[in-house]
């Protein structure tokens, strides 16, 4: 195979030739830049669907299952709750592409969401309940348990071990909790999480940048050097 | 009160890889050709370009591209003795819903399906005997061979740009493709792709096992390319996001930047995007179709377009659904096995196991759709893999490489890692780079109690009864899956990698979560005749000469690989077909 040298040029060049409108594209300045609107750590960052006592919840969650260490800021310090609030409040939040005619029934597993819920309906319902339980436990709401309580009370929930009263089914709840934290953990940071592209840096994942005609022999078996670099660090 | 509109000679329902070769052909042939599309009309320049294409969260897991089940889905259930409830969100297949269909996101994996499949009950009578069948499955001949498709297979591979290894040209056995597929006239379009580490790695193993590997044909422009129709491709740039998204560099063989644009240029095809067909109307006799009924989604308007022909070119499962609800064609009972609208729907397994290896680095965000490399020595394709001693019927291909591994879907670690907190983290950190994935892909064939209907329940946007999919995986499909695991474990223990995540065959029941496959089949299959199918061997409806049902519907069953070679060289059939025979003399092209 041909190995010519495949710089941005080139791949521009052949994005034209391809009809691509490469003049959109715009070369960052810096491919270590941040988003300058960003919200610094200790900044409010006002939540646009969480209320005070969810808004707690989540950020105990968030900051338990991302702690601070020499890997990551803790799960607040990136953006995770805000990811999380952002995504309840919009189109996702109010599923805007979920099937919701009834009848409602709970069905088999393999049929997988049968709940008259949006996500944010099943959020708010679900972190009700689940302070409900925390107290009837251990007497306090989540937010205010100790680690291993915690710790304790999320392992339950994941293995199923905790049932609800008159809420949503806990393991529902808890699937879709996890995967928020996940997406933004290692979403683009324009959503509001992975913020300083903690989440990539921690993988070292490159992010928008991707033009890898040479890399894929330059860097066979090798570390690839991690600068990402997010959708509005090109806009 | 639908609004009637004047008279054109083709309504094609959907726009993808079917619907644009036949606006293509047909409008080039002199006819007038409508195109209905339920999406939008999306560019590379406006909708896939870098950076905002770059975006996990919006294509892979909010489903920017792909259908929207608030408006219309399916109830699924396993077995006849469940009740189906709404697939309420999208999971385990996602259908596309915009200009080009699921040929934008697709990720361009092509192949040749041959004689192995299209005389699958003929040459396992011949083989095993009649008895090694199992009585409900309900496999039969596709009434056409490799040797009708060979040209259009041709046809389709150069139009989409596809990049591979030819191991068979003319019969004569080529180094380093694949040596067990049926004779090409020639070489691929275009160089296969570079390999990445993962394939290169899996391809040793597999020598030393005495398989045969071989680079994954796709549809991923190994170099810029013009097609014979003049369409432009960038060389493919392994940037890791193309399962899911539209290409920036349209080195991605999709019918939005080939025959689409070719079609709309010519006068003679008219596109209206944003309408939503309900129904194919018949004349009072039934035997021929009139045009259809169709609603614009920007204000609710209803139209009535007469034509003299109908093709239907929607999603496979789209397809189906409409032959139901304009009922066309018997519905299939799985109770007597009368009828044949919705019978042999088929779907596809696997096996997968993760590879960790300590200090290598595999990079799994630099690949293309289909830097894979593939061994088919279990695969149909392989007529000496000796069926009587597996104990099943079909096959599987097995093969590694990453495709579209971006975080938050695709994060190995070995099992027993905590799911989150400092443990978690670490271990994500050490193992994203270091792992690679050994997967089958296999056939399910098909059976009498897996089926397509309409739900007796739901509704959807238009106040129409939902789909119902009646699927499970039956005892072949379970044997298929312990030899397939089986398979992969000895050659990932003979890596010796640091941990491994073994394959496990499955065992539970088919679950619409997570993603499994867009390769959903069969509903409207192709056949010998119109007792046993709802189309002849040109596609066209036994019951209604002027129509025409073209997608992976059309399959009696369905095999290990990715369906798109058969759709696309099916679909250029189809039209030679309708331009060469059926306008000279329109009528049945097979007496029945």
């Amino acid at each position: 195979m041909k190995k010519d040298g495949f710089d941005r040029r080139d791949f521009l060049k052949s994005a034209v030739a391809g009809g691509a409108a490469a003049a959109a594209v715009s070369v960052p300045q810096s491919v270590s830049a941040q988003p300058t609107s960003a919200p610094s750590a200790t900044a409010s960052p006002g939540y646009a669907f969480l209320n005070p006592e969810e808004a707690a919840f989540v950020e105990a969650v968030v900051d338990h299952m991302v702690p601070a260490d020499e890997l990551t800021p803790k799960g607040t310090d990136i953006g995770l709750n805000i990811f999380i609030d952002r995504s309840l409040a919009g189109g996702w939040g109010k599923g805007d592409r979920l099937y919701m005619q009834g009848p409602w029934k709970p069905g088999v597993p393999s049929q997988g969401y049968q709940l008259p819920l949006t996500p944010a309906e099943l959020y708010r319902n679900g972190i009700a309940a689940a302070n409900a339980h925390c107290v009837k436990t251990y007497k306090k709401t989540f937010d205010k348990l100790t680690e291993a309580q915690r710790e304790e009370f999320l392992l339950a929930l994941q293995a199923g071990k905790v049932t609800f009263e008159n809420g949503p089914p806990a393991r529902v709840f808890f699937t879709t909790m996890y995967q928020t934290v996940m997406e933004g953990m290692f979403a683009d940071p324009m959503y509001g999480g992975n913020k300083n592209k903690a989440g990539w840096k921690l993988i070292g994942f490159p992010g928008v940048i991707a033009v890898n005609y040479q890399n894929i022999e330059k860097y066979r078996d090798k570390p690839f050097p991690t600068n990402p670099v997010g959708i509005s660090d090109m806009s | 009160m639908a609004k009637k509109l004047k008279e054109v000679d083709v309504v094609l329902v959907g726009l993808g890889w079917t619907g644009g070769i036949l606006a293509k052909e047909l409008s080039a042939a002199g006819l007038k050709v409508v195109a209905l599309e339920r999406g939008t009309m999306r560019t590379t320049e406006n909708d896939y370009s870098v950076p905002h294409v770059r975006d996990e969260l919006r294509f892979v897991h909010r489903h920017d591209l792909m259908q929207n089940t608030a408006r219309d889905t399916l109830t699924v259930r396993n077995n006849v003795q469940q009740e189906a409830l709404p697939m309420r969100r999208l999971g385990s297949f996602l259908p596309g819903e915009v200009v080009g269909g699921s040929g934008v996101h697709w990720s361009g994996h092509t192949w040749r399906w041959t004689d192995e499949e299209f005389k699958i009950r003929s040459l396992y009578e011949e083989r095993y005997g009649k008895k090694f069948i199992p009585e409900d499955m309900t496999i039969q001949d596709w009434g056409i061979t490799y040797a009708e498709l060979e040209p259009y297979y041709d046809k389709f591979e150069y139009t989409a740009a596809v990049s591979g290894k030819a191991g068979n040209i003319k019969g004569q056995i080529q180094p380093g493709g694949n040596p067990f597929e049926a004779p090409r006239a020639r070489e691929y379009a275009l160089p296969p792709l570079t390999p990445i580490l993962a394939s290169q790695v899996f391809s040793e193993a597999a020598k030393n096992n005495g398989y045969h590997p071989f680079p994954r044909p796709s549809a991923n422009a190994s170099r810029a390319y013009t097609n014979p129709d003049g369409s432009h491709f960038g060389a493919c740039q392994y940037c890791g996001y193309c399962q899911r998204f539209g290409c920036e560099a349209n080195a991605k063989g999709s019918p939005h930047m080939t025959v689409i644009p070719i079609a709309m240029k010519n006068p003679n095809f008219e596109l209206r995007t944003s309408t939503w067909v309900t129904k194919v109307l018949k004349d009072p006799s039934g035997k021929r179709v009139t045009g259809v009924l169709y609603t614009n989604t920007l204000n609710g308007e209803e139209f009535e377009q007469p034509a003299g022909m109908v093709a239907l070119t929607a999603y496979a499962i789209n397809n189906v659904h409409l032959m139901l609800l304009s009922g066309i064609g018997q519905p299939y009972d799985p109770a007597t096995q009368q009828g044949v609208v919705g019978k042999n729907y088929c779907y596809q397994t696997g096996a997968s196991a993760t590879l960790f290896f300590e200090g290598r680095h595999f990079n799994p965000f630099m690949n293309a759709g289909g830097s894979n490399a593939t061994i088919d020595d279990f695969n149909s394709t392989n007529v000496q893999f000796d069926r009587a001693k597996a104990g099943f019927i079909g096959g599987y291909n097995v093969g590694s490489g990453f495709n579209t591994a971006l975080p938050i879907g695709y994060r190995p670690v070995p099992r027993g890692t905590p799911a989150w907190g400092k443990a978690w983290k670490s271990a994500t950190a050490k193992w994203y780079q270091t792992a690679m994935n050994i997967n089958a892909s296999g056939a399910v064939m098909s059976n009498r109690y897996n089926y397509y209907d309409l739900d007796p329940t739901y509704r959807n946007a238009f106040g129409l009864p939902l789909m119902r999919m009646t699927f499970d995986y039956k005892e072949n499909e379970h044997k298929m899956g312990r030899h397939a695991a089986e398979v992969i474990n000895n050659l990932a223990k003979s890596m010796n990698p640091t941990a491994l995540n073994t394959a496990i065959a499955r065992t539970e029941p088919w679950t619409v979560v997570p993603y499994q496959s867009t390769h959903n089949t069969g509903g409207t299959i192709m056949g010998t005749n119109p007792k046993n199918s709802v189309l002849n061997k040109y596609l066209q409806s036994w019951d209604c000469h002027n129509l025409f049902v073209i997608g992976a519907n059309v399959f009696a069953h369905n095999n290990s690989y990715n369906p798109t070679g058969p759709v696309g060289a099916l679909a250029y059939w189809t039209a030679d077909a309708i331009k060469n025979r059926y306008m000279k003399n329109p009528g049945p092209l097979v007496s029945a």
